[in-house]
């Protein structure tokens, strides 16, 4: 069998245990006693070692048996967690993070050992267990058998057997298996090992559940209970001649231990940890109780490639095609039945599509997920006590723009951090609390997503704005002195454009703002920033829900059509050719007092032209580019649409002025104007 | 190894190939890279896309973009006749179409049968050609099209 198939499962579960670890790092951070937390801490190390160990990366699973020892003590008590512990765990996280993005990008671990990390955790873990005695030497394997054992619970029907199978004179074992931790094919190994002791044994209980071994829904190791014949010698014997089994532990169970041992046990350690884990986290309500549930749910969940999903979008599209076609024919056919079919084909359409749209939508915690232990880091290299409050991280979007969004918000978010929120020092100075504040907001605004980032640092100081402006030669002075405080913040999104003082590690660079502002906008989204010097600033950043299938406006082009989305589109108005006026020999239109650049598609577009008598009505499309407006000359209008979004596909990608085709009713191909490039 | 179906004894050593016209000449096409061969469509023209890309076509809900290959070759354009098709292939994960003349037929050429290009010329307008074929005192000039579509994104 071919290992890629489980390489793809295990770096998808592996992102899924690392974003949870970080989580439950950053919790942790703040409430070192709590137990719950570290158990969940624990248990992702521990899974992620095996997981590791059973795709061969030995790397990794050495790290994480690292981590898990330091772990291990720091439950016990032995040692006391503090925030250069919790540092170091951070520091594990990013190496387990490279390691899995490495395996990701070349399907091996790499080179890397991060032997400080192992040392430092090393130095940790001997350093503090010394004093005390009573801990084994190696904490892993008696640990994780002892972890496996109490899972191990004997219920009523299993002790009622053992019972009565010892009563006839036979034995009980309670077998640990431990696989080789290089094993690949975990469930074929645990099958001969079940079959070999099926023919000597009747196997009364296993856990885990036989069908999650046959899933290899398991670490390494595996218990059952069995009543049997057999010595306890022979057994082991049969068992480790079984290849890839590393150790086999047999222990004789008595119908005494059998009444006595499942209660007396559970309550302690770790099951019921586990438990009272669920419950509590259901209470509390914090991301991590997701996480949690996500475990059981896997039953519910398909997990889909996302280019099927492009697929199956892809067919309802061209439905939706194929729908509006059919109501072009029936203008013509006045057949009722006929019109009543195309009115139920068409709301048929609608919800296939709605429900397709939802598939391929995933909430912004996808991307959230990151920014805690971002701000953490950040406010530590830069000295600051930050707050990061997110909201409305269950907001979906769209996939295509979740993959977008990220490196924005991340630009977003660093400014805050270094210029807006000021050191504690200088906020205590200024009556502020010590800590700054960031909110994060995530919401539903009609068709539209709206992300706030809200600091409450030292704001935009427009004064500044305004002279390095001027400085840079970007507009005169006395211009400048005119500028309201939306131009002057404009300024900010220019290219290499920076205010702060010193160029820092964070940011200040000058290749922030801009960056953002073209990567939103090519998304269809725009901008914009609220700001009061002292109290703080906000950037609000709209988004279109999808981008596969957008409202538009069908222009016609000499004989060429073209679509322009609605979006950004303010109004339609129609002018004489005398009202057209000159400035700086660029044509322009006045519009309730506001002057519009005047943009002739036909001739931006090199359309073929075709004859057409002068001096008649102009039809102008004013659109929006930002604050900004700009009117397209277009020789008539087909009307409003829901259009396809598809790509021009690679060999014509960058190409400018067009931003995609589309499919029309009849089969033809329209392009679709991309305004942000088209307007000035 | 490319090859699914063949009648000829030499499986191993030969491949099909898609033959076309364009102007007098006769060029062929690896079969495994053409998808298929379609009658002409409504091209929509690309504003601002090198004079050769003749635009994109609707292929069943699929945007393609279309070359002429007679423009691409700097051959005189002519009107569409009736025998115009495009050929729809493969270049990378992409698919692309190319005008050509007509589609004459379909050959198998083993590797005797094929002359590589340098033997003769280091003309660098012979960058899409990739040997020339001989069957029955015919020549058929073999494209290579991953270098004609890659050079069209370069210039591009």
């Amino acid at each position: 069998m071919d290992i890629g198939q489980y390489l793809e499962l295990f770096i998808e579960e592996s992102k899924e245990h690392l974003q949870n670890l970080n989580q439950n790092l950053l919790e942790l951070e703040k409430n070192p006693e709590d137990m719950i937390i570290l158990n969940e801490i624990f248990r992702v190390a521990h899974t992620l070692k095996g997981m590791a160990g059973t795709m061969g990366f030995s790397k990794m699973s050495t790290l994480t048996h690292d981590m898990e020892n330091v772990l291990q003590e720091i439950r016990n008590g032995v040692i006391k967690l503090n925030s250069k512990i919790v540092d170091v765990l951070f520091q594990c996280l990013d190496a387990l993070e490279n390691y899995v993005n490495n395996i990701i990008n070349t399907g091996n671990e790499g080179e890397q050992t991060y032997e400080d990390i192992i040392k430092i955790l090393n130095v940790i873990f001997e350093s503090k267990t010394l004093d005390v005695s009573n801990i084994p030497p190696i904490g892993e394997e008696t640990e994780v058998s002892g972890v496996d054992n109490e899972h191990f619970v004997i219920d009523e029907y299993a002790q009622n057997v053992i019972n009565k199978a010892i009563d006839k004179g036979m034995n009980a074992y309670k077998i640990t298996v431990k696989l080789n931790q290089g094993c690949v094919l975990k469930a074929a190994r645990a099958f001969i090992v079940f079959r070999t002791l099926e023919q000597k044994t009747d196997v009364i209980k296993s856990e885990p559940k036989v069908e999650d071994i046959e899933d290899e829904k398991f670490g390494s190791q595996f218990t059952v209970a069995v009543v049997s014949n057999e010595k306890k010698e022979n057994l082991i014997a049969e068992l480790k001649a079984i290849s890839e089994v590393d150790e086999v532990i047999v222990h004789t169970l008595t119908s005494k231990e059998v009444s006595s041992q499942p209660q007396q046990n559970i309550p302690e350690k770790i099951l019921p940890e586990k438990e009272e884990n669920l419950q509590t986290e259901e209470e509390k309500d914090t991301p991590k109780a997701e996480n949690q549930t996500t475990k059981p749910r896997t039953g519910k969940t398909v997990r889909v490639d996302i280019g099927r999903l492009d697929n199956l979008m892809n067919l309802v599209s061209e439905l939706i095609i194929i729908k509006t076609r059919l109501e072009d024919i029936e203008v013509t056919d006045s057949n009722q039945d006929y019109g009543e079919a195309v009115e139920y084909l068409e709301r048929i359409t609608t919800n296939l599509h709605d429900a397709v749209m939802k598939v391929r939508m995933v909430p912004v915690e996808m991307v959230f997920n990151r920014f805690p232990r971002m701000i953490r880091d950040l406010a530590k290299e830069l000295g600051k006590k930050i707050t990061l409050n997110m909201y409305g991280s269950e907001t979906e979007v769209d996939r295509t723009v979740i993959d977008e969004i990220g490196d924005p918000l991340i630009h977003i978010l660093r400014n805050s951090a270094d210029h807006g929120i000021e050191t504690p020092e200088k906020r205590l100075s200024k009556n502020k609390p010590e800590s700054g504040t960031i909110n994060l907001k995530a919401y539903h605004d009609g068709n539209t997503v709206v992300i706030e980032i809200q600091d409450d640092g030292a704001g935009i100081d427009t004064e500044k704005v305004k002279q390095k402006a001027i400085e840079k030669g970007l507009v005169n002075k006395d211009i400048a002195n005119s500028l309201s405080q939306k131009e002057i913040i404009d300024f900010l999104f220019k290219p290499s454009f920076s205010t702060a003082d010193k160029v820092t590690d964070v940011s200040g660079r000058g290749v922030g703002l801009d960056v953002v502002k073209t990567k939103i906008e090519a998304l269809g989204g725009v901008v914009e920033v609220e700001t009061e010097q002292g109290k703080g600033s906000k950037f609000i950043i709209r988004l279109p829900l999808t981008l596969a299938i957008i409202q538009a406006l069908m222009v016609i082009l000499g004989k060429e059509k073209y679509a322009i989305p609605l979006s950004s589109i303010k109004e339609i108005i129609n002018i004489k050719p005398e009202d057209i006026k000159l400035v700086q020999k660029k044509e322009v239109i006045l519009l309730r007092n506001s002057v519009i650049p005047l943009i002739r598609l036909d001739k931006v577009l090199d359309v073929p032209k075709i004859e057409e008598s002068e001096n008649k009505q102009l039809t102008v499309v004013i659109v929006r580019k930002g604050d900004k407006f700009s009117g397209f000359v277009v020789d008539n209008l087909i009307g409003q649409q829901e259009i396809v979004i598809k790509s021009l596909g690679k060999h014509l990608s960058g190409i400018k002025n067009i931003a995609g085709a589309t499919i029309l009713g009849d089969g033809q191909v329209a392009l679709i104007l991309d305004v942000n490039s088209l307007a000035v | 190894m490319e090859i699914k179906t063949s009648n000829k004894i030499d499986i191993t050593d030969s491949k099909q190939y898609v033959v076309f016209r364009l102007d007098t000449e006769e060029y062929a096409l690896d079969i495994q890279r053409v998808i298929e061969i379609v009658t002409p469509t409504t091209i929509t023209r690309v504003p601002k896309a090198p004079n050769y890309v003749k635009g994109v076509i609707n292929l069943r809900g699929e945007i393609i973009p279309v070359i002429g290959l007679r423009e691409r070759f700097n051959l005189p354009v002519i009107e569409n006749t009736e025998d115009t098709r495009i050929i729809i292939f493969k270049v990378d994960e992409a698919t692309i179409g190319g005008i050509v003349d007509s589609v004459a037929e379909v050959i198998q050429l083993s590797k005797q049968e094929i002359e590589k290009v340098s033997n003769f010329s280091n003309d660098l307008s012979l960058d899409f050609i990739y040997g020339v074929g001989k069957v029955n005192e015919r020549i058929v000039t073999l494209l290579n099209i991953d270098r004609l579509v890659h050079h069209a994104k370069s210039e591009g």
